[in-house]
């Protein structure tokens, strides 16, 4: 291959390395007025009166907004499939307000200082509400977080708000009760992971405009604009054909993008102006009132026979979505669905459990969601098991773990929301993945622990993942490829760069199918008007089902030229070879290029515009694998962790671009380091937020990680693009459970909590002395 | 008030108020590059060259900038390219929403520290924060722009 699997710089990179406009706020019209949102100080309340005479007759101020001048239309803000399996629990402004930093009101001005000034002058009278800010208290709890009308489920997902609960969910398959009783021994154990905030590092930001057409044109740092456009429509009965959505160049979203954050309000300034206006979200909103990654609390049971076999994993799962319900459901169900099934030979299972409001910032999509959660815990318990079997959790995994061309029940039985898809692994690495990545961190040296020559202790521990290549029969991606004269191509796609890389990936696709260089191939991504339709930036869906969609295109656009060229040679298409540059008649040898084609089809002889559109839905989702160990050195008596390198072997089909899927895994691996190691969302009593800034909240930095090894395995996935598989999130979902493993085979302290803070080290060694003393 | 100072090797005479910092005085006149990431000093990406050193611009006052040399990647276009053909064969990029602020790190660093170590290379550019990349193909890409252009 010419252009896949090659390495390739990013389209876009240097331009944006030289500082060219490119993001939601350089793209602003100057004149915008500036919006600021009034946010709750209570963590549960009802605004019993709201007085915005004194503000709006500040010098400077256009506009205030609270819940009675907007309409009382409940909606979900999570960009997902549509019906969407989020509960339509949220209005654009509301009587109640539900955490800390929740919108009360909003303010447009001419500048910041007046639209600031402007928040003071609101008067409000709150009737404050007890609040639930512990999620294991939440259900049936005295207060009800969503007490109003007006709410409701799209479809069954077990919403009942009155008991604060979201969404619940229940399957199992096999004899549960026979499968714990054929084993010979059973672990069960309960995991607690946190919220975890996405600090992307572009804040959230839109700005919206009325165009020369009367048209609304929004411009916004999101991974959905093609939901945005539907939900603000359908929120603010706007007709849909009047707005235009355009997602520029994003600075990260991990999922905390997957949602409207600001939308809303730009477009009701905007439309009640006639004014063009901005809302550029300060680093305290991101933390506060966009989203983290949802809390769970996860009990897990597992059986085996003392021979190593898995018969059975068992498990309860609480799950925290704070507020409102966006993605309540679907990251609950992803882990399970995207965990289980790497032990796919157990005779029985069950998944069940609910997700609760509680007065808390809002939990949402987060990379990895729901999978990272489910791996911390599954793997945790494989290597506790192991312990109790008295088995080597190495050879335990090689015995029970996936392989290609084998299935599990869980992908029939569950999807996202909803049921899921049969499917057998094509291509499943593991084995590689597990047995290349204990060469690479030297696994048999340093299992289970040395000692470094200034007294830590090291050693290793690791864990293996899977995730998904989008969601079938549902993530649909489309593609137009246009040809020029001259003989270069425009690509338009739906899909959704956010920094992944995706417009560089989804031209070296089109490059390589069309046979010319990458130059060959302008793209340009994600404008309601004017490119086709995409899902949006999430589910690892992009490579694999927006790319199937580009390869569509670039065919089809073959079968045009070669139409083409049959024309001026006199012959069917047939007989014709075209190698991406030449077309040359089998018959004669005669050739014609492709530039030249181009000009005669543009300027002189059949003259007509070539373009090809092709979209495509996935009818599986064949998950990426990998393994992941970790190497780390502990002080045992402060606790404190170095991590000398991270090993990621991961399998996710052909990588279009090999540094890219690198760099995805790598950016994953960090996130999933920081979540592991000390990241938190903290808050005090009263439910606000401690952890609102960088400096309380801590995101690893260079001086953190010194070493990270990746590999991939050679694969080749028949069914998605030149045989790639997804690589945005697989990397995330290891380390905690690695580290995990690692502190267990160093201190012999199995830390459930995560993150594993130093605190919680220490303690752990003290309760292990203690236990020894009593 | 009016300011005098220099962006980008060009003199300019700037209207300041008192509480203006850097960060919005540049955006105002169009030098988009210089962003906005966090409100407290603390996530890297505003980073500009104050007489050659890298300085949060979201934490200056325009108006103490009096006489003061300003540069951003905008002024800096040639070293720019030169480090960018390292850092893009890397794949180190990514959303790239910091790349300017830690370009411009970079250039200071090559100008400040003789044959810096990856650990000097980590502690100089450790304010620099980036949720994308994981740090270690930047560090590859810093070393190699170093070995090249030094």
């Amino acid at each position: 291959m010419k252009t896949v699997n090659q390495k390739h710089q990013s389209v876009d990179g240097k331009g944006i390395m030289l500082g060219r406009p490119a993001y939601t706020d350089d793209l602003a019209d100057p004149s915008s007025l500036i919006i600021k949102v009034l946010r709750s100080p209570h963590a549960f309340a009802r605004i019993k009166s709201i007085d915005t005479k004194k503000a709006e007759k500040l010098p400077g101020v256009e506009l205030v907004l609270t819940h009675h001048d907007v309409p009382r239309v409940s909606f979900t803000r999570a960009g997902q499939g549509y019906p969407e399996p989020s509960p339509h629990d949220k209005f654009v402004l509301d009587e109640y307000v539900r955490y800390v930093g929740d919108e009360v009101a909003v303010v447009a001005a001419i500048d910041e200082s007046v639209a600031e000034a402007a928040l003071d002058l609101i008067d409000v009278d709150y009737e404050v509400i007890d609040p639930v800010l512990d999620f294991e208290e939440a259900i049936d709890h005295q207060s009800v977080v969503h007490p109003e009308e007006g709410i409701h489920e799209m479809f069954p997902i077990g919403f009942e708000p009155k008991r604060n609960i979201a969404a619940s969910y229940a399957m199992d398959f096999g004899d549960l009760d026979n499968a714990f009783k054929a084993s010979d021994v059973v672990v069960e154990e309960t995991f607690h992971t946190q919220a975890q905030a996405h600090v992307m590092m572009e804040p959230h930001a839109v700005n919206a405009r009325l165009d020369f057409q009367d048209r609304l044109l929004i411009i916004s740092a999101t991974q959905t604009p093609f939901h945005v456009r539907r939900i603000l429509s359908q929120t603010l009965d706007i007709p849909i054909e009047k707005i235009r959505v355009i997602k520029p160049r994003v600075g990260g979203g991990f999922g905390g993008k997957q949602a409207l954050h600001g939308e809303m309000f730009a477009a009701l300034v905007t439309m009640k102006t006639g004014k063009p206006s901005k809302l550029v979200y300060t680093r305290q909103e991101v933390f506060e009132s966009t989203y983290t990654r949802h809390p769970m609390t996860l009990k897990v049971k597992l059986g085996a026979t003392k021979d190593g076999r898995l018969n059975v994993i068992d498990w309860h799962v609480l799950s925290n979505t704070g507020a409102y319900g966006e993605h309540a459901l679907t990251v609950f169900m992803v882990a399970g669905s995207k965990v289980m099934p790497l032990y796919n030979k157990v005779d029985a299972g069950r998944f069940h459990g609910e997700v609760v409001y509680t007065n808390t910032t809002p939990a949402g999509a987060y990379r990895g969601y729901g999978a990272i959660q489910g791996n911390f815990a599954l793997e945790s318990a494989i290597d506790m098991l192991c312990v109790k079997l008295g088995m080597d959790p190495i050879a335990f995994r090689q015995k029970n773990m996936m392989r290609e061309g084998e299935t599990s029940p869980i992908f029939e039985i569950m999807g996202e929301g909803t049921a899921g898809t049969a499917m057998t692994m094509e291509t499943c690495k593991l084995d590689y993945c597990l047995t290349r990545g204990l060469e690479l961190i030297d696994w048999n040296n340093k299992y289970p622990r040395t000692t470094t020559e200034d007294g830590k202790i090291r050693s290793v521990g690791m864990a293996l993942a899977m995730q998904g290549s989008g969601i079938p029969y549902i993530d649909m991606g489309a593609a137009t490829i246009k040809l020029n004269d001259a003989g270069f191509y425009n690509l338009t796609v739906g899909a959704t760069e956010i920094g992944q890389g995706s417009d560089t990936v989804l031209s070296q696709i089109a490059a390589e199918a069309l046979g010319v260089p990458l130059n060959k191939v302008i793209v340009y991504s994600s404008d309601t008007d004017l490119t086709p339709f995409d899902t949006g930036a999430y589910a690892s869906s992009t490579t694999y089902v927006s790319g199937n969609a580009v390869y569509k295109a670039a065919m089809k656009m073959r079968e045009m030229l070669l139409d083409e060229a049959a024309v001026v040679f006199g012959v069917e298409g047939d007989d014709i070879d075209f190698d991406g540059a030449t077309f040359k008649n089998k018959a004669d040898g005669k050739t014609i290029s492709l530039e030249q084609l181009a000009n005669r089809i543009t300027y002189n002889e059949d003259q007509k515009q070539l373009t090809a559109t092709s979209s495509y839905v996935g009818t599986k989702s064949p998950p990426p694998f990998m393994a992941g160990f970790i190497d780390i050195a502990v002080d045992k008596d402060t606790g404190e962790i170095d991590i000398l390198d991270y090993v990621s072997v991961v399998d996710c089909g052909v990588p279009i671009n090999p540094k890219l899927a690198q760099g995805q895994v790598e950016g994953g691996i960090v996130q999933g380091l920081g979540m592991a190691c000390f990241e938190e969302v903290k808050r005090g009593k009263n439910g606000a937020l401690i952890s609102h800034d960088l400096l309380n909240y801590k995101i690893p930095t260079n001086v953190d990680i010194k070493k990270l090894t990746t590999e991939f395995a050679e694969s080749h996935e028949a069914s998605g693009p030149f045989g790639a598989k997804s690589v945005g999130e697989i990397g995330i979902d290891t380390p905690p459970a690695a580290l995990a493993n690692a502190l267990y085979n160093a201190l012999g302290i199995r830390l459930t909590s995560l993150p594993f803070t130093a605190e919680k080290i220490i303690r752990a060694l003290h309760d292990k002395e203690g236990e020894k003393t009593t | 008030m009016k300011v005098n100072l220099t962006i980008n090797k060009r003199p300019r005479t700037i209207d300041a108020e008192p509480g203006d910092y850097l960060l919005d005085t540049l955006r105002r006149h169009n030098f988009l590059s210089v962003k906005r990431g966090c409100d407290a000093a603390s996530c890297g990406v505003c980073t500009v060259l104050i007489d050659g050193k890298p300085t949060l611009s979201c934490s200056v006052l325009t108006a103490r900038l009096e006489n003061k040399e300003i540069t951003t990647v905008e002024g800096e276009r040639d070293e720019i390219e030169k480090f960018y053909a390292h850092f893009g064969d890397e794949g180190a990029d990514q959303c790239g929403f910091c790349n300017p602020g830690l370009a411009l790190t970079v250039i200071s660093l090559k100008r400040t520290i003789q044959n810096p170590s990856d650990d000097d290379i980590r502690e100089y550019i450790v304010a620099n924060l980036c949720r994308c990349s994981g740090y270690v193909a930047q560090v590859r890409a810093i070393r190699r722009y170093l070995e090249e252009t030094s």
